[in-house]
């Protein structure tokens, strides 16, 4: 089975609300060689302004990738996951992450083109904090390989 | 300390760092971000799929890559936009690492808005690895 197009323009309903957690910030700064005490040390992270430590700039991946196996794991999609490539990634941040953050994600299938062979997948995921005010916006996209190619 | 926006010149060096990533490091990142997908950590998986073998994930690079500009910036929290295409992997050998070379540049900078946009180039053996990287940072 191929790509269904018709998933293109789709947006699925709002996450479950997804906690920040310190530790985990500290572990993915860490994993990401991030080590400005901003992630690591609540007292640095307030002297500079924030509530609590903050996440390194592409830490909202954890939250995006969440949001987008919607869509990924939906059989009825067609992706085949062996067969994808990340082609690109964007993070917009309208604030920073920080430990605490209870934060929802709705997800937008921005668009599925298919050409030579491959099917470009874009999602958009919209994150949001419990005040409903816009946190970060992360744009991906997937290049699937067609069958037999 | 911040830099001043009216100091910064379109070209200018920002920082470069040299990060060697080797096969723990892949597994480090798998369980920071969740993402588990095998060709990251198993050659097997990786070979039966087309690759030389295990690769880097795109967003370990990615996410490497910007350190060097939030650690510029005083504050990571001042990256407001960062973006990249993956355009070659990054293999990691066994044993052994895969060595990732990162610059950055002042690529433009806006005096209205009080942003300036970095230019990062990322290279693993002379290939770039990483196009049209780029990060806004707000001063």
């Amino acid at each position: 089975m191929g790509i269904n197009l018709e998933y293109a323009g789709r947006s699925y309903p709002a996450t479950a609300p997804y906690t920040v957690g310190r530790e985990h910030l500290r572990d993915f700064a860490r994993a990401v060689g991030a080590e400005h005490p901003v992630h690591h040390d609540v007292d640095a992270a307030r002297s500079l302004g924030h509530p609590d430590v903050i996440a390194p700039p592409t830490f909202a991946v954890v939250i995006a990738q969440r949001a987008e196996a919607q869509l990924v794991e939906d059989p009825d999609a067609g992706i085949d996951f062996t067969r994808v490539v990340h082609a690109d990634e964007r993070f917009t941040h309208h604030r920073p992450i920080h430990a605490g953050d209870e934060l929802s994600t709705v997800l937008h299938v921005d668009g599925i083109v298919e050409r030579a062979g491959l099917a470009m997948v874009t999602t958009r995921c919209e994150i949001t904090a419990a005040d409903g005010a816009p946190v970060s916006t992360v744009r991906s996209t997937l290049a699937v390989r067609g069958e037999g190619s | 300390m911040s830099p001043v926006l009216a100091d910064l010149e379109v070209g200018q060096l920002v920082g470069e760092r040299t990060v060697e990533l080797d096969r723990r490091a892949l597994v480090r990142y798998a369980g920071a971000s969740g993402d588990l997908n095998p060709i990251h950590w198993n050659e097997r998986v990786a070979v039966e799929v087309g690759l030389p073998g295990v690769i880097a994930h795109g967003m370990l690079t990615m996410g490497t890559a910007v350190g060097l500009v939030g650690d510029w910036a005083g504050d990571p929290g001042k990256v407001v936009d960062y973006g990249v295409r993956f355009t070659r992997p990054v293999p990691v050998p066994d044993p052994g690492v895969a060595t990732v070379e990162i610059s950055g540049v002042v690529g433009a900078v806006d005096a209205e808005q009080g942003t300036v946009r970095i230019d990062l180039t990322v290279t693993c053996g002379g290939t770039r690895v990483l196009g049209k990287a780029q990060a806004l940072v707000r001063l």
